[in-house]
C-alpha cells in the first residue's frame, strides 16, 4: 500500500468572532472539528456536505490560505504546519486549488494573459515575455482553450470558459495535487459534463490527485473513488463510494442521498429513506452536542446528544461514525466491526 | 390538452435587444401556456432566453433596450405586452406573483418581515373588492395564518424579525408565503432552490409543491436544474437558444428524451447510480447577434441536415400531450 | 458533427491592440449613451483648452497680471469687452481665462499630492485590517468631520496666504477621502476568490495589493478624482475670496469675485462673470464624472 498523497489528521480551525471597537473576541465559529482523512495518489477523494459542514475550510486550510487551529497535515510525507519558507515555496507549487465562483474566481480588472502570467513570473518560469506568452499558450491548449482569449477580459468569457482559466492557473505552476472547491457547482449541466471530463483528462495526462469537494451527490459518485460525508465541521461518514452509496448508514448521509435531485426512475428506486425531521442547519458557532445531526434526527437516542460517537468500521474501508452504526448495519444485513482508530 | 383555460399564453414571442455589437434576437418564435392549477417547468441552460421569456410575461422587461417585433403574451386573455405600466400594477400579486432565486435580496433588509407581509396583504387586496376594511388585527391573523401553512415555527415571533436574522430556507418559505397569501392565479417560481443547500431544498420544494396544489395556484418553474423540474412539474418545456425544442410530460420527457438537445440534456446529468458521464453538448451558446438560422441547436447537432439551417422546425406532435420542434420528427408522426 | 467554438463577436485578430481597441469602444458606447455626459465632457474639454492656450485665444493677452488702465476701468459688457472691464481697466473674460488656468493648476497640484497618498494609506488599512486600519481610519474620520473649508481656512491663515499654501492646506485633507474610498474597496476585494487564489499561488503581499486590488480601484478613483476636481476647484475659490489664497495680481477666479463684490450691484458684470464661471466649471466636471461612472463599470458576466 502506498504512501498516501495527504494524510489530515484531526485537522482543527476555528474562526474567531470579534466584536467592540477593540476587537474583542467574543466566540469561535468551529468550520473544522477534528477532521482525519487521507487522498491516496491518483485518487479522487469527494468531500460532502451542505454549508455549514467545513468542507472548503478543510480545502482552504489544507492550501495553506488559513493556519490551522490544531491536527496536522502530511503532503508527500512532510509535515506541513512547520514549513520554512522553502518548503512552503515547493508547497505552493505542488498543492493548488480551484474555487467555485466563476464570476469571482479571475480578477475582473486584468486581462487572461496578465492573470495567467502571475503564476509563471512567482515561480520564474519563462525568461521573457515571450516565452511566457508561449507557455501559456500550451496552458490554454491544455484547458481546451482557444489562444484568441488571450488578450479578453473574464467578462467576455462564459462561466465555463472562465473556469477552464482558473484550471489553466492552477496548472501554471506543473501541481500534483489540486483541491477543486465546487468547481462545476455554478455551471449549467452540459458545461459542467465537459469540465468534468477535462478535469478526469488531466489527471490521467499529468498524474494529479483530486480533493473534490461538492454537495452534488450524483457528481460524488460518478468521479470520486472514495467520499467523505461532512456536518458541521465532523465527518460522519466515509469509504469508497460504492460502498457509501450502497449502504448509507449514517441517518444525515441518507436524508442527503433521499434529498439528491435525480432524473430517472432507476436513480429513484436507489434512494435509500430520508430519516430527518423537518429543520434547519444550526450554526457552526453553536453546534448541537454530541452527534452534531440529533437535533434533526428521526432516530436519535439520549446518548446521542451526550456523547461524539465513535467511529465503526461496518465494511473494508467504509467507517461510520454513529451510536447505533452496528444495529443500522445489521438491519441492512452487513458484517460489522469496530476498530479503535480511524485507520486508512 | 385544452382542459380548463390558460392562465398564461404566449403566442410566437420575439424578443429583440439592441447592445454595442448590434440587434441581439433573444427569443426566436417562443409559445407556451400554463392552464389554471397546472405545474409547467420552463428548462434551459445559461443564456437560453428563460428570463427574458419570463420577465416579459410578467410585463418587467425595460422596453427601450427590449423590442417586441412580433408576438404576444395573455395574462389572463390580457395581452401584456399592450397594457399600460398602471393595468400591469393591477395584476401584480393579484394575477401573477414571483418567487425569485435568492431570498436575501427579494427581501427587504431594513423592514420586519411583519411589516413587508402586510404591505404585500394590503396590497393584494386593495387591488380587487375588497370584503369589509382591512384592520391591524385582520392583517396580522392573515399573515399568521399564512406563514403557520408554510410550516414556519412561532409565526407571532418571526413577524417581529428581520430578514437577516432568518436562515436561507426560513426566508424562502416567508417569501413563498407573501407570494401566496394573496392567492394569485399563477406563481412564477425562478430557480426557487438554487441558494439552498440541497436538504433544505427539498424540504421547500415539497411544500411548495403541496401549497400550491390544494390552492388550485397555476406554476410556472423556471429552472436549469433538471431534477428540480423533476419533483415539481407535471408538464415541461425545453428551451434552447431562444426557442423552444420540446414540451410535454416530465416524466415522458426525461425517459425518453426525443429531441437531440434535451437528449444532450439529460445525458450530461451525473447520475445517483453512478454511471459514467456523458462528455456533454459540443459547441457553446450561440451569440445572440449573429444566432444561427433555422434551428438554432444546428451547429452541435449531430443529426443537422439541410433543412436544419433553412427554416426553424415547426413542433410536431408526437401525441396529444407531447410535441417536438425537430425535423426528425416531422416525416409523418415517428414515435 | 458540425463543430464550432464561436462564442462572442469574433475578434478576428487575438493581438492586444485589437482587444484594447475593443475596450474603448465599448467604453465609449457606454459614454455616449449618456447625452448629459457628452456635454460636461464638451464643457470639461473646452475649459481645459481655453486655459491653456490662453494667451492665443485671449482678446487682450497682455491684460493678465499687473495692467493698469483706469480710463477704461468699470466699463459694462460691450462688443469691445464682451464680459466688461474691472477696476483697473483689464478685460474681464481675459482675467477670467487666466484665472481660471489658476484654478486649474491648483486642482493638479492638490490632487497630484493628496490622491497617490490617500490612495495608498487606503490600501495599506485595507489589506493589513486589525489595529493598524483601526487607527488610519480613525484619524481619517476625523479629518473628514471637519469641513473642507474650515480647516484649510485654519492652516491657511497660519501661513502668509498665498497661492501655493493654499494648496498644501487643501492637500492635507483632500487625501482623506480617497483613503476612505480605496479602503472600503479594499476591504471587499480582500475576501474575494481571485486575492485568495493569488495568495495560494504564493504571490506576495504587494504584488496582490499592485497587481489584483488596485486595478479594482481604479475606475472608482478616476470618477471620484474627475467629481474632485470641481469641488477642489470651489474650495480654492473660497479661499481666495476669503483672501487666503491667490493674491492679485495674479488674480484666481475666488479673488475676482472677492474684489468685485465691493462694487456691487451698479457694476454686476465683475461678479457674476466670474461666479458663472466657476459654476460651469464644476458643472463640467460633475457631469463628465457621472458619464464616467457609467463608461467604466465593470460589466456583469454572462
Amino acid at each position: 500500500m502506498s504512501e498516501p498523497i495527504l494524510q489530515v489528521e484531526n485537522l482543527v480551525k476555528y474562526f474567531p468572532v470579534h466584536s467592540g471597537l477593540l476587537h474583542k473576541v467574543v466566540g469561535q465559529v468551529r468550520a473544522v472539528d477534528d477532521v482525519s482523512f487521507d487522498v491516496q495518489e491518483g485518487e479522487i477523494f469527494g468531500l460532502v456536505g451542505e454549508s455549514g459542514s467545513g468542507k472548503s475550510t478543510v480545502a482552504k486550510t489544507i492550501v495553506q490560505l488559513y493556519g490551522l487551529t490544531g491536527g496536522k497535515v502530511y503532503f508527500k510525507g512532510k509535515n506541513m504546519s512547520a514549513m520554512t519558507k522553502q518548503t512552503a515555496k515547493w508547497f505552493r507549487g505542488e498543492v493548488q486549488m480551484v474555487f467555485q465562483d466563476p464570476k469571482s474566481s479571475l480578477n475582473p480588472r486584468r486581462s487572461i494573459i496578465s492573470t495567467l502570467e502571475d503564476p509563471l513570473i512567482i515561480y520564474g518560469m519563462g525568461k521573457s515575455r515571450m516565452e511566457r506568452e508561449r507557455m501559456i499558450r500550451t496552458l490554454l491548449e491544455q484547458v481546451e482553450m482557444s489562444s484568441r482569449y488571450m488578450y479578453k477580459y473574464p467578462s467576455a468569457l462564459s462561466g465555463g470558459q472562465r473556469q477552464r482559466i482558473a484550471i489553466a492557473r492552477a496548472l501554471a505552476v506543473n501541481p500534483s495535487f489540486l483541491a477543486l472547491d465546487e468547481p462545476t457547482s455554478a455551471l449549467d449541466v452540459s458545461v459542467q459534463a465537459k469540465l468534468i471530463h477535462l478535469f478526469l483528462k488531466l489527471k490521467e495526462e499529468l498524474a494529479l490527485s483530486y480533493l473534490f469537494i461538492t454537495h452534488n451527490l450524483s457528481l460524488v459518485r460518478t468521479i470520486a473513488s472514495r467520499a467523505a460525508v461532512m456536518y458541521l465541521g465532523k465527518i460522519y461518514e466515509l469509504g469508497p463510494t460504492d460502498l457509501l452509496f450502497h449502504h448509507p448508514i449514517h441517518p444525515y448521509t441518507k436524508t442527503l442521498i433521499a434529498a439528491a435531485p435525480v432524473v430517472t426512475k432507476e436513480e429513484e428506486r436507489v434512494k435509500p429513506q430520508e430519516m430527518s425531521k423537518e429543520g434547519e442547519i444550526p450554526s457552526p458557532v453553536n453546534p448541537p452536542s454530541g452527534c452534531a445531526f440529533h437535533p434533526r434526527c428521526s432516530v436519535a437516542q439520549s446518548r446521542c446528544s451526550e456523547a461524539l460517537p465513535s467511529p465503526v468500521e461496518i465494511e473494508a474501508g467504509h467507517f461510520v461514525w454513529c451510536h447505533q452504526a452496528q444495529d443500522f448495519a445489521a438491519s441492512e444485513s452487513i458484517k460489522a466491526e469496530t476498530t479503535g482508530s480511524i485507520g486508512r | 390538452m385544452v382542459e380548463g383555460k390558460a392562465i398564461l399564453d404566449i403566442r410566437d414571442l420575439h424578443v429583440w435587444f439592441r447592445v454595442y455589437e448590434g440587434l441581439s434576437k433573444v427569443l426566436d418564435g417562443v409559445s407556451l401556456h400554463v392552464q389554471e392549477g397546472e405545474r409547467v417547468g420552463l428548462v434551459g441552460e445559461t443564456g437560453c432566453g428563460k428570463t427574458v421569456a419570463m420577465k416579459a410575461a410578467m410585463g418587467i422587461l425595460k422596453s427601450p433596450p427590449a423590442q417586441f417585433p412580433q408576438g404576444e403574451v395573455l395574462l389572463a386573455g390580457h395581452d401584456v405586452l399592450t397594457m399600460t405600466p398602471s393595468e400591469i400594477l393591477k395584476m401584480k400579486g393579484r394575477t401573477i406573483s414571483m418567487i425569485f432565486q435568492d431570498p436575501l435580496s427579494s427581501l427587504n433588509p431594513v423592514f420586519t418581515v411583519g411589516q413587508q407581509m402586510f404591505d404585500v396583504i394590503r396590497y393584494g387586496r386593495r387591488r380587487a373588492s375588497d370584503d369589509g376594511r382591512l384592520t391591524k388585527a385582520k392583517l396580522r391573523k392573515t399573515a399568521v395564518e399564512e406563514l403557520t401553512s408554510v410550516r414556519l415555527p412561532d409565526p407571532e415571533r418571526i413577524l417581529k424579525l428581520y430578514p437577516l436574522e432568518l436562515s436561507g430556507g426560513m426566508r424562502q418559505r416567508a417569501l413563498i408565503a407573501m407570494a401566496l397569501v394573496n392567492r394569485p392565479r399563477l406563481l412564477v417560481a425562478d430557480e426557487p432552490g438554487t441558494a439552498l443547500d440541497v436538504t433544505i431544498q427539498a424540504q421547500i420544494l415539497a411544500l411548495l409543491k403541496a401549497l400550491v396544489n390544494e390552492a388550485g395556484i397555476a406554476v410556472l418553474l423556471i429552472t436549469h436544474d433538471l431534477g428540480v423540474v423533476r419533483e415539481m412539474a407535471e408538464r415541461v418545456y425545453i428551451m434552447y437558444a431562444g426557442q423552444i425544442a420540446g414540451e410535454g410530460p416530465v416524466a415522458e420527457i426525461f425517459d425518453d428524451p426525443k429531441h437531440p438537445y434535451t437528449q444532450g440534456l439529460l445525458s450530461s446529468v451525473p447520475r445517483l447510480t453512478g454511471e459514467v458521464l456523458a462528455e456533454g453538448i459540443p459547441g457553446t451558446v450561440p451569440d445572440y447577434t449573429e444566432a444561427p438560422s433555422g434551428c438554432r441547436f444546428h451547429p452541435r447537432c449531430p443529426y443537422a441536415m439541410d433543412q436544419c439551417v433553412n427554416q426553424k422546425p415547426p413542433m410536431v406532435e408526437l401525441s396529444a400531450k407531447r410535441h417536438v420542434a425537430c425535423y426528425l420528427y416531422s416525416g409523418g408522426g415517428n414515435e | 458533427m458540425m463543430s464550432s467554438n464561436q462564442r462572442v463577436a469574433p475578434t478576428p485578430e487575438e493581438t492586444r491592440w485589437a482587444a484594447f481597441k475593443d475596450r474603448l469602444g465599448r467604453g465609449w458606447y457606454k459614454f455616449r449613451r449618456n447625452r448629459i455626459s457628452l456635454v460636461g465632457g464638451a464643457m470639461v474639454l473646452l475649459f481645459v483648452f481655453l486655459a491653456s492656450f490662453a494667451h492665443y485665444v485671449t482678446p487682450y493677452p497682455h491684460h493678465a497680471g499687473a495692467y493698469t488702465d483706469f480710463i477704461n476701468a468699470f466699463q459694462p459688457p460691450s462688443t469691445a469687452h464682451w464680459f466688461g472691464t474691472d477696476s483697473l481697466g483689464a478685460d474681464v473674460l481675459t482675467r477670467i481665462i487666466f484665472g481660471s488656468q489658476i484654478s486649474f493648476m491648483l486642482a493638479g497640484v492638490v490632487l497630484g499630492i493628496s490622491v497617490p497618498f490617500g490612495v495608498f494609506l487606503g490600501l495599506l488599512s485595507g489589506y493589513i485590517g486589525g489595529k493598524t486600519e483601526t487607527v488610519i481610519m480613525r484619524i481619517t474620520d476625523i479629518f473628514l468631520a471637519l469641513p473642507a473649508l474650515v480647516m484649510a481656512l485654519a492652516i491657511c491663515a497660519a501661513f502668509t496666504p498665498s497661492i501655493d499654501k493654499a494648496m498644501l492646506a487643501v492637500a492635507s485633507i483632500w487625501w482623506t477621502w480617497h483613503c476612505r474610498l480605496v479602503n472600503g474597496i479594499t476591504r471587499s476585494i480582500k475576501t474575494e476568490e481571485f486575492v485568495q487564489a493569488s495568495q495560494v499561488l504564493g504571490a506576495s503581499h504587494l504584488r496582490i495589493i499592485f497587481k489584483d486590488i488596485l486595478p479594482n480601484c481604479a475606475s472608482p478613483i478616476i470618477v471620484k478624482i474627475t467629481l474632485d476636481a470641481g469641488f477642489v476647484i470651489l474650495v480654492g475659490a473660497g479661499l481666495s475670496f476669503l483672501g487666503l489664497g491667490a493674491q492679485p495680481p495674479a488674480e484666481d477666479l475666488g479673488t475676482m469675485i472677492s474684489i468685485g463684490s465691493k462694487y456691487l450691484p451698479e457694476r454686476w458684470w465683475m461678479t457674476v462673470f466670474p461666479s458663472l464661471a466657476i459654476f460651469f466649471i464644476i458643472l463640467g466636471f460633475n457631469l463628465l464624472g457621472d458619464g464616467l461612472r457609467d463608461a467604466l463599470a465593470v460589466e456583469e458576466g454572462v
